[in-house]
């Protein structure tokens, strides 16, 4: 491994006031109680928010339904367009600030922040916009649902609100989003994005808070639309206190991604897109490819090739363009990935990793790899969200498909071969929302995204992305 | 000369594409409008459900390999057959206190919502399928696939609402667990005799007739069950079943979703085959 001297970004580009207000109806206000968010990289402090509770909750869909009533729902489509439009450009122009931003409160790898998360939150905003003009070429009809409470994850916070919002605000919804309490502050500066864009008051608002503030808002009378993204659990919890109710729903839930290689794979790139499938973001992504089914014949090489490869993955400060893994995004999450690895090897699979330095402070899990893994396995059938990868074998390809549709989920899967044909025939019978060829964590605000069975229901992107918004 | 006495039929489940009856042994009453006794059909159990189950379960990798046009021609053959039990429906409509001539439209109407529903076996992907232009090399599609099995808690309407929720669950290439109208269960029994003679493989369509809130329940809770239609259901039976639905995270079409219509003459739309569709999205690279 080369040596590198630190290559830090600079923090300076940010701002990070001391505390944060909830964001409603265009002005930040004070709530009752606060909570701190740390740097998940060194464990400091970096601002106090506010924790909404029941009445502030109150106050931010009243104000979504008047900004709904009053302005948003009676402006022209193209009136909106251009709003949106005019997010994705301040987006773009604040692309760097928001970038170290993210990295400095969710422990991602500013390589990533500055290269994946960002591009993507502003071409999510400038799809959706050219949408808003357009919505009776997508469905017949189409009539807004009103106001949207929206509840997101700490894995990609700024992305996934883009995700949420700029779809909504497109169909001529209003919205109140909370972002995950480990990672506000992006979702703040967003607000501020807003006030910029002079977007009318009440049309998005912000709530920070943890699991209180968002079953407030699910199950509030005055939300016509439930969107969440996380895990299944709570997922399951919305399903159920929605019901009776006249709300829309869509769910977007974790998963148990196989990575299918083939013996005619090409094994570099499927190495690549192995790492990028599982380490991608600490492996904090609902869709990664955390099983990796390899056909036998060639399993011995391709380990072999993957571990010289872990080895090469730079695990450290998140803000130093050089770092390939940064930080585990919380202490709760941490102890999970450690749980359900230490279960991994209690149940008799092999545990590796490569020599690796982890920092003193800070939340931090070495590239992990399991072989010897059953299917029956917890560290094969549970989520774990972490850099953790199982690796199990096949023979023919009848195999790879039931030992890859053996889960619960359904969200995502990957094809490693270099026939077309059976890139196909695969694609068919893989029950996930989701099918990579030979790639693998491929996003674009214009492909739809979303899962099988409990992987959730609905899509994200794409027009399959307007159905979720609109009657 | 006396009278010649009919034949009458006993009414059974169709499970598996063969006519059990409850395993539980067990039957209720059914009378027609005016009170008089028309037969005694069979009350399913929760046994009953899941031997349903199982046989949609297995049905349903076979179904969904069809080819849409070869979907599309069963389907057609299905109203074929309706067409040519007219007046076994009509009778049966008759005893349920229809006039001759509304028990004759509804009937009309079922035969030509079924040939709507078998028109679109190989048109929906066209219309809901995309395209998508992803910013990379990648040509990137997506593509509606069926969900796996549904289980239907039937409306009252005995023949043209009971078409109206079948065809478009299973036309895409689920396969379903139907539990009948409780009240005029016997059109469903007769349907499934027509499905048991028109190339529907067993298991793609399986009727229960018995208690609704005693069948529906097992239903929603069943794991192995991917979508709920609860069209039949109302009030609390509903709440109660879209709850337990909840567990393995069904894709539920609700009663009272205020774009469903209850007019079961009015023009369907394509909500009831879409609700238990997935869209599949594949990334496959471009290059040399």
């Amino acid at each position: 491994m080369f040596e590198y001297a630190p290559a830090p970004e600079s923090r300076d580009i940010v701002d990070i006031k001391p505390s944060y207000g909830l964001f409603i109806d265009g002005e930040f206000a004070d709530a009752e109680h606060s909570f701190k968010t740390v740097n998940p990289a060194t464990e400091e402090v970096l601002a106090e928010v506010s924790e909404a509770g029941a009445a502030d909750v109150d106050r931010a869909v009243a104000a979504a339904r008047r900004a709904y009533d009053m302005v948003w729902s009676k402006m022209a489509g193209g009136e909106r367009a251009k709003y949106l439009f005019r997010i994705a450009r301040l987006i773009q122009e604040r692309s760097r600030e928001l970038a170290v931003l993210e990295s400095i409160d969710n422990g991602k790898p500013i390589r990533e922040s500055r290269d994946v998360d960002l591009p993507l939150v502003a071409a999510h905003f400038f799809y959706y916009a050219g949408w808003a003009d357009k919505l009776e070429y997508a469905v017949a009809d189409p009539r807004p649902l009103g106001v949207a409470g929206q509840v997101i994850p700490w894995n990609f916070p700024l992305l996934m609100l883009a995700w949420k919002i700029a779809p909504a605000l497109a169909c001529g919804n209003t919205v109140v989003l909370k972002p995950a309490e480990t990672t506000p502050l992006t979702a703040l500066a967003f607000a501020d994005i807003c006030r910029q864009a002079d977007l009318p008051p009440g049309v998005v608002n912000i709530i920070t808070g943890a699991g209180q503030t968002g079953r407030a808002l699910v199950e509030h009378d005055g939300v016509d639309k439930v969107a969440f993204t996380g895990s299944t659990d709570v997922g399951r919890q919305i399903a159920r206190s929605v019901a009776g109710t006249p709300k829309r729903l869509t769910l977007e839930l974790g998963g148990k991604a196989a990575n299918v290689v083939f013996d005619d794979a090409p094994l570099d790139q499927a190495v690549e897109g192995i790492v990028n499938g599982i380490f991608f973001n600490q492996g904090h992504v609902c869709c990664a490819g955390s099983r990796l089914l390899v056909q036998e014949s060639i399993a011995e090489e391709l380990l072999d090739r993957l571990k010289t490869r872990m080895a090469t993955l730079r695990v450290g400060d998140p803000l130093d363009k050089n770092t390939d893994i940064g930080a585990i995004n919380s202490a709760a999450q941490l102890n999970k990935i450690r749980m359900l690895s230490d279960i991994g090897e209690q149940e008799g699979a092999t545990r590796w990793s490569p020599p690796c330095e982890l920092p003193d402070r800070g939340f931090w899990f070495a590239p992990t790899l399991f072989t010897d893994v059953a299917q029956s396995h917890r560290i094969a059938q549970d989520e774990i969200f972490g850099p953790v990868l199982s690796v199990l074998t096949f023979r023919t390809p009848q195999e790879a498909v039931e030992k890859a549709n053996n889960t619960p989920y359904g969200l995502s899967a990957g094809v490693w071969t270099d026939k077309g044909s059976r890139i196909l025939w695969m694609a068919q019978r893989l029950r996930a929302g989701v099918v990579w060829a030979n790639t693998f964590n491929k996003f674009d605000p214009a492909s739809p995204f979303g899962g099988y069975k409990e992987s959730g229901f609905g899509r994200e992107g794409g027009r399959h992305g307007l159905e979720a918004y609109l009657r | 000369m006396s009278e010649r006495l009919n034949v009458s039929k006993t009414y059974k489940l169709y499970i598996g594409g063969a006519f059990p009856r409850s395993e539980s042994g067990r039957s209720y009453t059914v009378n027609d409008a005016k009170g008089g006794f028309l037969a005694n059909a069979s009350r399913a159990s929760r046994k009953d459900v899941r031997d349903a189950v199982v046989a949609a379960r297995k049905a349903q990798p076979g179904w969904a390999a069809r080819t849409p046009y070869n979907r599309g021609q069963i389907l057609y053959r299905v109203a074929e057959m309706l067409q040519g039990r007219c007046g076994q429906f009509t009778d049966e409509l008759r005893a349920t206190g229809l006039s001759k001539s509304a028990a004759t439209t509804e009937v009309e109407a079922a035969i030509d919502r079924w040939v709507w529903y078998a028109g679109w076996a190989d048109k929906l992907a066209q219309v809901t399928g995309t395209a998508n232009p992803v910013s990379g090399p990648f040509f990137n599609f997506s593509t509606p696939e069926p969900t796996g099995v549904v289980g239907i808690v039937a409306p009252d309407s005995p023949l043209l609402g009971l078409v109206s929720v079948l065809a478009p669950a299973i036309v895409t290439g689920n396969t379903t667990v139907l539990v009948a109208s409780e009240t005029a269960p016997l059109p469903a029994i007769t349907l499934g005799e027509v499905l048991a003679t028109s190339d529907l493989p067993g298991g793609v369509i399986n009727i229960l007739t018995g208690r609704r809130s005693e069948l529906a329940p097992w239903l929603a809770s069943h794991m192995d069950v991917n979508g709920l239609d609860l069209t039949g259901a109302s009030g609390d039976l509903a709440v109660e079943c879209e709850k337990a639905a909840a567990e393995n995270l069904k894709r539920v079409l609700r009663p009272v979703e205020a774009d469903q219509p209850t007019d079961w003459t009015a023009h369907p739309g394509i909500t009831r085959m879409t609700t238990f569709l997935e869209t599949k999205t594949v990334w496959h690279p471009v290059g040399v």
